[in-house]
């Protein structure tokens, strides 16, 4: 029996396909990878709007700690200039905007990298994940983060917490956290909070890694930018601007 | 057991020292205990910079840790017979710099208690993780040899053959543990002001200047309160290599200033500007790092001048000042100043809060308690044997 070194081929990537699907099916993955769009323009139609905020706060059992340097963060307002860089004139329309940022759950995060207890890692559909009941506290992954996104618990949180939601576990003094993309309502099927909430539907969440998705049409169709896409960590928040 | 019955007998002195620096450690634990039920709020760090005094410590100590390699290279390998006193001195510097190195990373975890799931959950790609690989090795590998040899001397018989490959082992390790210490720092994409490939070779140049002067003292204390001389040559040829070590330190920090000023890349200039001119009216290291770099020029010229160097009047001063300007350096200015301005272009200033400094000098109180009885009892040793031998 003879092969033609195209039916070799064929057979080979057939078999690859098979096998790597066999594998995925066996861990439970799906090939997704989460990620969003922010559609910067709408948000800014509505400057005073804090909606995504005050949802993830109360859902999140956030802290409230007032001052600066002892602020837990998962989702907030920052300047464009702030977030994306210096422009000098490019961004005048922009630079003292104040746009979303959170974690952007890259697909080469430093601060997994750097982890020394893999208390934060890399979830099969692209969530960076954090075990709170692991964490050492070391602050490794907040000196390795280039986007400022993880908080550290510099005290008890509990008693900053406006008011609490007993669906959602606390931290402990002594942890780093960041948003989880949602991760509990993922698992229900639901839409991550800010996205649900934000009254210009200026966030759309969905999976990178199909074409058809809604963020996927959104990607082709206009134009959007990254932070830092320099530093090869492969951010998965885009911004419209 | 490994020979404390010469640590326990000193005079009123001997015991007036230890008994200060224990009320200071006994201050810094009470100041622990504080942390330890609050968090780590309870010091100067933040949001922004989210490491600070001591992170800097550790890595300053680090370099004392593994300039025990300026003494036990040329001792061991070349056969520097002029070391042959001085050599167990720098080995016990350097196990009393690791404790400290690790009891400073042990403040500065969030969650103490949980610091074994290093070891539980072993990560290859942390830097962190080699780290305590690295300094727990040195550990072990310092506190075998100096055993092993002082043992030996005790007996007056040589120290069984074993031990030299175990010495030659350490070598490399000392240039290792302060490698790894820079990669904690070098390989982080958000951090500009430490990306940079000298680190290291700026950490090993630092570490050779700024450790054995700390020997060169100590050496002259030991002599001065204990009646035990190292000998003028090992202090003379020490000093040679804190000279080189300064001079090729000064060159690589100048090397990192032409980088980042004249490229005029904003993310590398602006840590620098932080720190010798302020950033938007924030200037708190400003005097710091002038005083480095004033107190590097002094030692410089007391160094290279060989009347100077030479002096043993003068040297002790070149050495103290060689010493605080490293200290500075990169006790103070080096870490902090990578995280400024931070991600989102904020500038937030640290400055250590008094319960950080207890807890920091309690750390440098236990390494002095150690450094004393470590030295006791090597020069007890020496001293006794060399009475029985006359």
């Amino acid at each position: 029996m003879s092969v033609t070194r195209k039916e070799f081929l064929r057979a080979a990537g057939v078999s690859l396909v098979v096998l790597a699907g066999g594998k995925s099916l066996l861990k439970g993955a799906n090939g997704k990878r989460w990620g969003m769009v922010i559609d910067v323009p709408k948000c800014l139609a509505k400057p005073d709007c804090t909606k995504c905020m005050d949802a993830c706060n109360a859902a999140h059992n956030i802290p409230h700690f007032t001052d600066p340097r002892r602020e837990v963060k998962w989702i907030w307002k920052a300047k464009f200039e702030d977030a994306f860089g210096e422009t000098e004139y490019a961004a005048d329309a922009f630079r003292d905007k104040l746009l979303p940022v959170l974690c952007n759950h890259c697909a080469q995060p430093a601060c997994v990298r750097v982890c020394p207890t893999q208390a934060t890692w890399k979830r099969e559909d692209g969530i960076v994940m954090m075990d709170w009941h692991r964490c050492i506290g070391c602050r490794y992954c907040m000196a390795a983060c280039p986007y400022g996104s993880r908080s550290f618990n510099w005290s008890d949180p509990r008693p900053a917490i406006p008011a609490l939601n007993s669906d959602y576990p606390t931290r402990t003094r002594g942890v780093v956290e960041k948003c989880t993309f949602c991760e509990e309502r993922l698992a229900k099927n639901q839409l991550p909070l800010c996205v649900e909430v934000c009254p210009q539907k200026a966030l759309t969440f969905g999976d990178l890694n199909d074409p058809n998705s809604e963020i996927r049409r959104k990607l082709r169709e206009q134009f959007t930018i990254q932070r830092k896409p320099e530093l090869g960590t492969k951010p998965g928040i885009y911004y419209i601007v | 057991m490994f020979m404390f019955e010469k640590a326990v007998v000193g005079s009123r002195r001997y015991w007036l020292w230890l008994a200060a620096l224990a009320a200071v450690m006994a201050l810094g634990f009470i100041a622990w205990f504080r942390q330890l039920t609050y968090g780590l709020g309870i010091t100067g760090m933040s949001r922004d910079v989210s490491w600070g005094l001591y992170i800097a410590q550790f890595t300053f100590l680090v370099g004392v840790a593994a300039s025990a390699v300026m003494v036990v290279l040329p001792y061991y390998l070349h056969n520097w017979k002029v070391f042959s006193k001085i050599t167990i001195l720098g080995e016990f510097l350097a196990i009393s710099a690791v404790t400290m190195c690790m009891l400073f990373i042990f403040v500065d975890m969030g969650q103490p208690m949980r610091v074994l799931n290093v070891l539980l959950y072993p990560t290859l790609h942390s830097m962190m993780f080699w780290d305590m690989v690295s300094l727990s090795g040195y550990l072990f590998l310092n506190a075998l040899i100096s055993l092993v040899t002082l043992s030996a001397e005790r007996k007056t018989v040589p120290p069984p053959k074993w031990i030299r490959p175990v010495i030659i082992l350490s070598i490399p390790w000392a240039v290792s543990i302060h490698t790894v210490t820079a990669f904690l720092y070098a390989g982080l994409p958000g951090r500009p002001m430490w990306m940079t490939a000298v680190l290291a070779p700026r950490f090993l140049a630092s570490a050779f200047a700024g450790g054995p002067s700390l020997l060169i003292l100590l050496a002259l204390a030991a002599r001065k309160l204990m009646n035990f001389d190292v000998g003028r040559e090992a202090i003379k040829k020490l000093s040679v290599i804190v000279t080189y070590a300064m001079v090729i330190n000064v060159f690589l920090i100048l090397m990192e200033l032409f980088t980042g000023l004249y490229s005029g890349m904003p993310e590398h200039k602006f840590p620098i500007q932080y720190l010798f001119e302020g950033l938007s009216g924030h200037a708190p290291l400003v005097p710091w790092m002038w005083t480095s770099i004033i107190l590097a020029v002094v030692s410089l010229v007391l160094l290279l001048t060989p009347r100077f160097r030479n002096n043993e009047k003068i040297l002790p001063a070149a050495c103290v000042v060689v010493f605080l300007s490293l200290w500075i350096d990169k006790g103070v200015c080096l870490i902090i100043s990578g995280f400024v301005p931070s991600p989102l272009a904020t500038i937030t200033d640290y400055a250590p809060t008094l319960p950080e400094m207890t807890i920091s000098l309690a750390i440098w109180a236990l390494g002095a308690l150690m450094v004393t009885v470590f030295y006791k009892i090597a020069i007890s040793v020496r001293q006794t044997v060399g009475e029985v031998s006359h």
